[in-house]
């Protein structure tokens, strides 16, 4: 592997990871507002949450550039924080997160679902307070689902293209991701032998991100069933 | 001494509630549906009355008046659900530790030891609860629960999953803790057997409200109960004592206001209060004292008055110095005996229509 392809691998792995832990925590509490309340316009945020999985993925990265862009509303608010999305890395992880979030969201939400309620209550009784049910009960019998659900997405980060390119183009070192960079291995003469060389390192990533969470959700069976 | 006044309504299900005791266990008794749950719920906090009142041991858990709504875990009441509910991520010695930590030092009465011990638990506490057996996975939310040293337990139909030797089993746990711990208990059954058996105190629920309430001989005596209690279970229930023990035919004596009662061997000591159910169909009538005759129990009572007839049975309430007995006879029977309010008669119970299950340690 060269050191430019070491460079990519790593950059994408950086994506995806940044994208998941920054979309995880918001996810689960957004699959337990789904799972557990019920309020007025539920149908219509059950709706938006789910567009990303629907819409063009180009789609999605031509509005993150319209509202982050340097000149957009939410952009040009970031911008004198120093916290820049348009053309850089954080970007990339942006459109990741929210492309991977329906995904998660849905696989934490069934996974929640799946909890018998009254255990939350019985805790209750017993004088934990709904946060520390959420955290001593629901969250860790969820878990095989919150697992499952950081793989897809975590995939999805992997795999992201249309969104990407869109919002934060294809700059070497910096946005050039994987997918991008086997798509622009294909775009010069003679650059199969790259693009083949890259996709055998994201297909060997992807077969490593599902082992580790197959031998998690593995391992906390085994925890609750031993 | 629990305190409730409350109106709950769950979904299109409203009941309305107001007693008040403070005997050693207090049993709601009803068929399933009848709202007992529902009423353990509003106590335990998971439901909120829309109006009302529940006070445990001076305290106000809810006040619709006053704006007092605690919440569950405020609430310091041990809740013990129909199916244990212990945690499955969980081993036992961590569903055990889970109340008991968030527990305040200060607050902590009960002995951990003692629980572990009285309900046999030393054993179990590495296991986990999908490996426990019913009747095991019930000790544990009951110790669950004593951990937390609630001012009251609720026990929900803690014997409904459970098979006949695992319930006998669990009902010894639950005497023991009455008489060891002094817990006030809460015990929500449709079983006629169990509440005999444990409750000192019967509020009989019924379509969403409380049909019956007093001292359990009293309640489960009447006869207006027949339709709750089925009609082949109607009886009357009496405190005695156990007088002695006749170790070669295996037969206890015991001894009431209205005389003697033989029954298969009780364990129990001399001197110790029990109390016996007695089922009408099992009451036989007599005018004279027969002679010659296997019953063992016969006993002179005054007729008080026949009930209303259902096709060939009537029921006659009858009065043994004060305390009531029911018999289910025929009503051709009833007319050749001349039976009428005030006849002296003698009833006649077989002593092995008494078993283990009618009778209770009072």
């Amino acid at each position: 592997m060269s050191g430019a392809e070491l460079g990519i691998l790593f950059l994408s792995l950086q994506v995806g990871l940044v994208s998941l832990a920054a979309s995880l925590p918001i996810a689960i509490g957004v699959a337990f507002v789904l799972a557990r309340k019920d309020f007025p316009g539920k149908t219509l945020f059950d709706a938006v949450v789910h567009l990303p999985l629907v819409l063009p993925p180009v789609v999605v990265g031509f509005v993150l550039l319209v509202l982050f862009g340097t000149q957009g509303p939410i952009g040009s608010l970031l911008e004198p924080l120093g916290i820049v999305f348009a053309f850089r890395w954080t970007g990339a992880a942006l459109a990741a997160a929210i492309m991977g979030f329906p995904l998660l969201v849905r696989a934490v939400r069934l996974a929640i679902e799946s909890v018998d309620p009254r255990l939350e209550l019985a805790a209750r009784t017993l004088g934990a307070s709904r946060t520390r049910v959420f955290f001593t009960v629901t969250l860790p019998l969820a878990a095989s689902g919150v697992v499952t659900g950081a793989l897809l997405a975590f995939a999805r980060a992997l795999g992201e293209f249309g969104a990407t390119i869109t919002f934060v183009s294809n700059i070497p070192g910096e946005t050039r991701t994987l997918p991008l960079a086997i798509y622009t291995a294909t775009q010069v003469p003679n650059g199969d032998a790259e693009a083949l060389r890259l996709s055998i390192i994201s297909i060997l990533v992807s077969l490593g991100a599902l082992a580790l969470s197959e031998w998690m959700v593995r391992r906390h069976k085994r925890g609750a069933h031993a | 001494m629990l305190e409730v006044d409350v109106a709950v309504r769950r979904d299109d299900f409203r009941i309305e509630a107001a007693f008040a005791s403070d005997a050693p266990i207090v049993a709601f008794f009803g068929r399933s549906g009848s709202g007992k749950t529902t009423l353990v719920n509003a106590i335990a906090g998971i439901l909120k009355p829309e109006r009302g009142r529940i006070v445990i041991g001076g305290r106000v858990l809810f006040d619709s008046a006053n704006g007092v709504d605690l919440p569950p875990e405020h609430r310091r009441v041990g809740y013990v659900f129909q199916d244990a509910l212990l945690f499955p991520h969980m081993t036992v010695r961590a569903n055990l530790d889970y109340g008991e930590a968030l527990t305040p030092l200060a607050e902590r009465v009960i002995d951990r030891e003692r629980v572990l011990a009285l309900l046999g638990l030393q054993a179990l506490l590495e296991r986990r609860p999908t490996s426990l057996s019913g009747g095991e996975r019930q000790r544990v939310a009951i110790g669950r629960a004593l951990l937390t040293s609630p001012r009251v337990l609720l026990l929900d139909e803690p014997l409904a999953s459970l098979d006949g030797a695992r319930k006998a089993e669990i009902l010894a746990y639950i005497e023991i803790l009455r008489d060891e711990l002094r817990l006030p208990i809460v015990y929500v059954s449709h079983a006629l057997e169990e509440v005999t058996r444990l409750a000192d105190r019967v509020v009989v629920v019924s379509e969403g409200r409380v049909a019956a309430e007093g001292p359990a001989a009293e309640v489960l005596s009447r006869p207006e109960l027949g339709p709750l209690t089925g009609r082949f279970e109607g009886g009357a229930v009496i405190e005695a004592r156990v007088a002695s023990h006749d170790p070669r035919y295996e037969l206890t004596t015991l001894a009431f206001a209205g005389g003697q009662l033989v029954v298969p061997n009780l364990d129990a000591l001399p001197g110790e209060p029990v109390r016996v159910r007695i089922r009408a169909r099992d009451v036989s009538l007599a005018l004279e004292r027969p002679r010659g005759v296997s019953v063992q129990n016969v006993l002179p009572a005054t007729v008080r008055s026949l009930g209303a007839e259902f096709g060939a049975i009537v029921e006659v309430s009858l009065d043994m110095g004060g305390v009531p007995l029911r018999a289910r006879i025929t009503r051709k029977a009833a007319e050749e005996l001349g039976l009428a309010p005030g006849l002296q008669v003698h009833a006649l119970v077989k002593a092995v229509s008494i078993d283990r299950h009618s009778a209770g340690f009072a």
